[in-house]
C-alpha cells in the first residue's frame, strides 16, 4: 500500500445502547471487535487498532491475543494498538509479545506507545502514577534496545535489572516493528517521538483543533532538529470519529441519542457544540470527507488517519455499516483528495517492506 | 502590564463585581496595568461542559488564556456555604497545576455578613498557597454592611483594605521586575496528580492541554536524569553493534533512505 493509511481504532469498551437498553456481553464485545478488523480488510481499509485496558466496562486487556487471531484471518490488513501502556506493562514483554505477533503476521504490525489514563491501572502493575513520563521514557529506552540489540545489559529505575538478556524471538528480518508515540496532551511525547524519529499519533478526538495543531507542529520541528529529516517529513497519525447516514439530518437523528448518553460525550456541550469544535462528524460521508480533509490544513500532508466508529454504544450492525460506507464512499476519495498536491518529499507510513528495504539500503551504503 | 479580574458574582449588579471593580481600579491608579475582567457568571455553563467534556468552548478558553496570560490576577468570589463559590473553584480546577505558579494574586471574598470574613484566610489563601500563587498578605473581605452610607466608618475601613491590599499588589506587579516565570522541568509530576489522558484510550477528564512551546526537557535531559545512556545521535558513524537506524532516520551516510514505499504515490 502507498500513500496515506487509513483504518479504524476502537476503545473496547461494552456501553449499554441508550436507545434499548441492551449491553453486549463482554464475549459480544470481543466478537464484535474482531468482526470489525475483518470488515475493514473486506471494505479496503488499511489499519485495525485496538486499545488496552484492564477495567471494566473495557475488553481489551489482551491486544497481542487479539491481534493474532485477526492476522490469521486478514491477508493485507495492518495490525497496531491505540494504545500500548509503556508505562504499566513491562517492556520485555511488549518486545516478546510484538515479535511473535509481527512473524504470524508476516511483519503486518506496529504498535502505538500510550502512557494509559486509568490511576489505578498503575498501583494495579506496581507502578506509581507520579513516575507515569518516567516510565514511558525509561521503559520505551529500554524497548528500543530489546529489538535492536542481540544481547542486552539493562539497569533502570523501574524493572529488575538484565544482564546478557536476548529478546527472542528477534523481530522479523531483523527490523523492529514500526513504534508511534500516541499523546493528546504532553510535549514531553512529542518530544520523545521526535527523539528516536519514530511516528506522532494525535488522538484529537476529544481536543480542539487548535491543541492537535500545536502538538504536531511541536513534534515536526523537533524531529528536524534531531537530524531525522525536515518538519514535513515527520510521521504525524490523526485520530478522529464519525457518525455517518446517507442524508446528514438522518445521522444526527439517529446519532443524538447515543452521543447524548455516552459515557464519553454525554451530559455536556450538545452534539453540535461537540462537532463544532473536535473532530467528531455526524453527517453524510461527503461531510466527513470535508471535515477530514480540513485536518491537513492544520497539520500538514500526514500519514494515518483512523476512525473511531464503534463509540457510545451503536449495535454492530450499524457500525459494520459506518465501515461499509467508509470503505466506498470516504476512504476512496481521500486517497485521492490527499494525494493531490502532496510533495513528493512527503513519505508514506513505514511499513515492514519499506523498513527492511531502508535497512537493506543503509547496508549497502555503509559497509 | 496586564492584569486579569476574576469575578464569581451571579447577580447582577453584584457586590463581588464591584468590589473587583474597586480593586482592579486601585491598582491600575498604581501601575497602569490594563485590566480585563472575566465575569465567571457568562462561563458558567461552558465551565461545566468542560468539567465534563475536557476541554474548553472558545470563550471560556479565551478566559482561560487571560487568567493564565495575565501578568497579575485578582480573584474575587461571593462566599456561599462558608467558603468559596463552587463555579469560583471549579474555574480554577479547570487551570492547568502550574498555571499560576509565580503569580501574584490579589483575593477578595463578599459576604452577607462580617462573620465569613475568615474565608479569607482559610479557603482563599489555601487554595491559591497550592497553586503556589504570590499571594500578597491582605485580602479584602467586604460585607454588606462594609457598602453601607449608614456606617461611613465601616465604609472607610474598606476604602483604606483596598487601598493597602492594592498597593502590595502594585509591590509586586511593579514595572520592570521581570515577569514571573513557571518553573520548567516540574511537569511530570504535575501530570501525574491530574487525570492522565494520553493515547487513545477513552476515559477520564482530560486536563487542559498545555502551551506546548518551550515547555518541554529536552530529550537528552530526560535521559540523562533516569541514567539512562543516550542511544547513538541520528547519523552518528559510530553507531553500538547490532543497532540498527531507527525508522525514518537519516543511514549512516547522513542521507535520509527513500520514503518507504518507494515515495509518493503510484498508488
Amino acid at each position: 500500500m502507498t500513500g496515506m493509511q487509513f483504518g479504524i481504532f476502537t476503545v473496547g469498551d461494552v456501553t449499554p445502547d441508550p436507545t434499548n437498553g441492551t449491553t453486549p456481553s463482554e464475549h459480544d464485545r470481543i466478537k464484535a471487535m474482531v468482526a470489525l478488523a475483518q470488515k475493514a480488510e473486506e471494505v479496503g481499509l488499511d489499519v485495525f487498532a485496538t486499545g488496552e485496558h484492564h477495567n471494566p466496562p473495557f475488553v481489551p486487556s489482551s491486544p497481542t491475543t487479539m491481534l493474532g487471531w485477526i492476522a490469521a484471518r486478514t491477508e493485507r490488513l495492518l495490525l497496531s494498538t491505540a494504545t500500548t501502556l509503556i508505562t504499566t506493562n513491562d517492556p520485555v514483554k511488549i518486545a516478546e509479545d510484538f515479535a511473535v505477533l509481527q512473524h504470524l503476521s508476516d511483519g503486518r504490525v506496529d504498535l502505538m506507545l500510550g502512557r494509559g489514563n486509568t490511576g489505578p491501572v498503575y498501583p494495579w502493575f506496581g507502578q506509581d502514577i507520579r513516575e507515569g513520563m518516567n516510565l514511558a521514557i525509561e521503559n520505551y529506552a529500554l524497548l528500543h534496545r530489546l529489538w535492536r540489540e542481540e544481547v542486552v545489559d539493562w539497569q533502570g529505575r523501574f524493572r529488575s535489572p538484565l544482564q546478557g538478556f536476548t529478546a527472542a524471538p528477534r523481530p522479523l528480518d531483523g527490523v523492529p516493528p514500526f513504534v508511534w508515540h500516541g499523546s493528546i496532551r504532553s510535549p514531553e511525547i512529542a518530544e520523545q517521538a521526535a527523539f528516536y524519529g519514530n511516528g506522532f499519533f494525535s488522538n484529537h478526538i476529544f481536543w480542539p483543533r487548535e491543541h492537535t495543531r500545536r502538538m504536531v507542529e511541536l513534534y515536526r520541528t523537533r524531529f528536524a532538529h534531531y537530524g531525522h529529516g525536515t518538519p514535513e517529513q515527520a510521521i504525524v497519525g490523526l485520530g478522529g470519529q464519525v457518525f455517518m447516514r446517507r442524508n446528514s439530518q438522518d445521522a444526527v437523528r439517529e446519532f443524538r441519542p447515543y452521543f447524548d448518553n455516552a459515557p464519553v460525550y454525554g451530559h455536556g456541550p450538545s452534539l453540535e457544540e461537540f462537532a463544532a469544535q473536535t473532530p467528531l462528524t455526524v453527517g453524510s460521508p461527503q461531510e466527513v470527507v470535508e471535515k477530514t480533509l480540513s485536518f491537513r490544513e492544520y497539520v500538514g500532508d500526514y500519514q494515518r488517519q483512523l476512525f473511531l466508529v464503534d463509540h457510545a454504544g451503536l449495535p454492530l450492525k450499524t457500525v459494520l455499516e459506518q465501515i461499509d460506507m467508509l470503505g466506498e464512499e470516504v476512504v476512496p476519495v481521500l486517497r485521492e483528495e490527499f494525494a493531490r498536491n502532496r510533495p513528493a518529499t512527503v513519505p508514506d507510513a513505514p511499513t515492514h517492506a519499506s523498513l527492511l528495504a531502508a535497512r537493506r539500503a543503509a547496508e549497502v551504503s555503509a559497509p | 502590564m496586564r492584569i486579569a479580574v476574576v469575578s464569581a458574582g451571579l447577580s447582577v449588579p453584584s457586590a463581588t463585581r464591584l468590589l473587583a471593580e474597586r480593586l482592579a481600579a486601585a491598582t491600575v491608579e498604581r501601575t497602569g496595568a490594563e485590566p480585563r475582567f472575566v465575569e465567571l457568571r457568562e462561563l458558567a455553563v461552558a465551565i461545566a461542559h468542560h468539567l465534563t467534556s475536557g476541554f474548553p468552548g472558545p470563550r471560556l478558553a479565551e478566559a482561560i488564556e487571560e487568567v493564565t496570560g495575565a501578568d497579575g490576577l485578582i480573584a474575587v468570589t461571593p462566599v456561599f456555604s462558608a467558603s468559596y463559590s463552587g463555579l469560583f473553584k471549579s474555574f480554577f480546577d479547570l487551570l492547568e497545576p502550574e498555571a499560576l505558579a509565580g503569580k501574584p494574586v490579589l483575593i477578595a471574598a463578599t459576604g452577607g455578613t462580617p462573620r465569613h470574613s475568615l474565608v479569607i484566610d482559610h479557603a482563599l489563601r489555601p487554595l491559591f498557597a497550592y497553586a503556589r500563587a504570590i499571594v500578597p498578605p491582605t485580602g479584602v473581605y467586604a460585607a454588606s454592611q462594609d457598602w453601607g452610607a449608614s456606617r461611613a466608618a465601616a465604609a472607610d475601613e474598606l476604602a483604606a483594605r483596598i487601598e493597602r491590599a492594592a498597593g502590595e499588589l502594585a509591590g509586586l506587579l511593579r514595572p520592570g521586575s521581570p515577569a514571573p516565570r513557571r518553573p520548567e522541568g516540574e511537569r511530570a509530576g504535575a501530570d501525574g496528580a491530574g487525570a492522565v489522558v494520553d493515547g487513545a484510550g477513552a476515559g477520564e477528564r482530560p486536563p487542559q492541554a498545555p502551551e506546548p512551546d518551550g515547555e518541554f526537557v529536552p530529550f537528552a535531559e530526560r535521559l540523562a536524569a533516569l541514567g539512562i545512556d543516550a542511544p547513538p545521535a541520528p547519523g552518528d558513524a559510530a553507531r553500538g553493534p547490532g543497532s540498527t537506524p531507527e525508522a525514518g532516520a537519516p543511514t549512516a551516510g547522513g542521507t535520509r533512505p527513500e520514503a518507504p514505499g518507494g515515495g509518493r504515490p503510484g498508488r
